[in-house]
């Protein structure tokens, strides 16, 4: 969990490949504001996120702009595992596992802004594969990302920004094998001239 | 799509939402809401959260992954965030409901049909879908960090291999139903408002009637239970929870 100024780059890089990233964002200065998958499909009429989405908030304000993509499609729809969905989606006794939810749960008590679950709206995976087809299906697809496939976004507001690498042993989309990335912000190409 | 067979029981109440507006209330385990399209192309917003504990409420993505779907109609069930059931689609004459859309809010209600103020329209006033929510919420002591992806009732959104969305217009007919069966204690948000991606200029959200009945346990064969392992799963951790 951290801030990205309005200005800065944040990137993130997919170290191995086909590793699912999944990530919130808040405004900085006011959590309850916060990205809205709906919003931001809504807006841009397509459920993938690549170079040219604008994420917006749930009061349909721009927080971020992807501006370089060497993956070429994220996911806004599949959210977060967590130990409950895993017992509904792969086994009753695989709740005793490592989640993303348990993550996110994690890092809000950590970071003790009186943030809590009730914070968690639908997630972005990023380098995810989750798609949606003609018939109305969804399958969590053999991913499109590779070692060294990035995603850079530009802030347009301060944003708090919660990352959870996405610990899933049950799934195959990612070989069953969670893998390092790493995440960096660049620049601040705007924040001294604003 | 014909709907599934299922016991209709005597009527408990009805009630209607005229088009425009907003409605909660609490369904409880073991009574099912019939929502009834009053005119063609409509469009109900739904949201759903535990009465014992609202924290608890309705997961779109949860609900997409555990059935590999995206959409849902007759055997589909609406997950929570805890891995149970909230309620189920027993019967639909519809055959496709959109949980990707979200709701309309203020600027793009204005942007479509042109800003409405209560000093000249009254009760005619545009509400959008978020501002709806927010009100029904509020009754609950919840808020803006309570409103979650919503389903689109009667709404048919197909998405193409590109990502695209587009808005399959005149999907829902005057008469088609769906009936939810609730699994748990519920409050239930509905808005009856236009769909986030109707292309129409002229604002006239169809009413929906609430038939609300009591419905016998879920079966062993039950349609939402067997129409996949996860559901199996779904009910068996609703029913310890219960």
């Amino acid at each position: 969990m951290g801030v990205v100024r309005r200005g800065q780059v944040l990137r993130i890089v997919d170290l191995e490949g086909n590793q699912a990233v999944d990530t919130l964002f808040y405004n900085a200065d006011d959590t309850h504001e916060h990205y809205s998958a709906q919003n931001t499909i809504q807006a841009q009429g397509r459920i993938y996120l690549t170079t040219g989405s604008v994420l917006l908030s749930n009061r349909g304000r721009p927080m971020l702009r992807i501006d370089d993509d060497t993956c070429g499609r994220h996911d806004t729809l599949g959210g977060a595992c967590s130990s409950e969905s895993n017992t509904v989606r792969y086994a009753l006794e695989k709740r005793h596992m490592h989640s993303c939810r348990d993550s996110f749960l994690l890092a809000l008590a950590r970071h003790d802004h009186g943030m809590s679950k009730r914070d968690l709206p639908s997630n972005i995976n990023f380098f995810m594969n989750v798609p949606v087809t003609p018939e109305g299906g969804l399958r969590f697809a053999d991913g499109i990302s590779a070692a060294g496939r990035h995603v850079e976004l530009t802030a347009l507001m301060d944003t708090l920004v919660l990352i959870s690498n996405c610990p899933q042993l049950n799934n195959p989309c990612n070989a069953y094998n969670p893998t390092p990335i790493r995440v960096m912000t660049l620049g601040d190409l705007t924040r001294e001239s604003a | 799509m014909t709907a599934a067979p299922h016991v209709v029981t005597p009527l408990l109440w009805e009630d209607g939402i005229p088009g425009g507006t907003h409605w909660s209330g609490v369904l409880r385990r073991g009574v099912t809401l019939r929502l009834v399209a009053l005119a063609d192309d409509a469009n109900v917003a739904a949201l759903f959260y535990s009465r014992e504990q609202p924290l608890e409420r309705y997961n779109m993505a949860d609900t997409l992954k555990a059935q590999h779907t995206a959409h849902l109609t007759t055997g589909c069930v609406c997950y929570s965030d805890m891995g149970r059931i909230l309620c189920s689609v027993i019967a639909d004459t519809c055959g496709w409901h959109d949980p990707l859309c979200g709701l309309t809010d203020a600027q793009s209600i204005a942007a479509r049909y042109g800003a409405t103020r209560f000093q000249e329209e009254r009760n005619s006033r545009y509400v959008s879908g978020r501002e709806a929510m927010l009100v029904e919420l509020g009754k609950y002591g919840l808020n803006e960090r309570d409103l979650v992806a919503n389903i689109n009732f009667f709404s048919k959104v197909v998405v193409d291999d590109s990502g695209a969305m587009r808005r399959i217009a005149g999907h829902a007919r005057a008469g088609q139903s769906v009936e939810l069966r609730f699994e748990m204690d519920t409050i239930v948000l509905l808005h009856a408002g236009p769909h986030p991606l109707d292309t129409g200029t002229r604002y006239a959200p169809a009413g929906v009637r609430l038939e609300v009945r009591r419905a016998p346990p879920p079966a062993a064969d039950d349609v939402c239970r067997v129409r996949c392992p996860e559901n199996a799963r779904g009910f068996i951790n609703t029913e310890r929870h219960l």
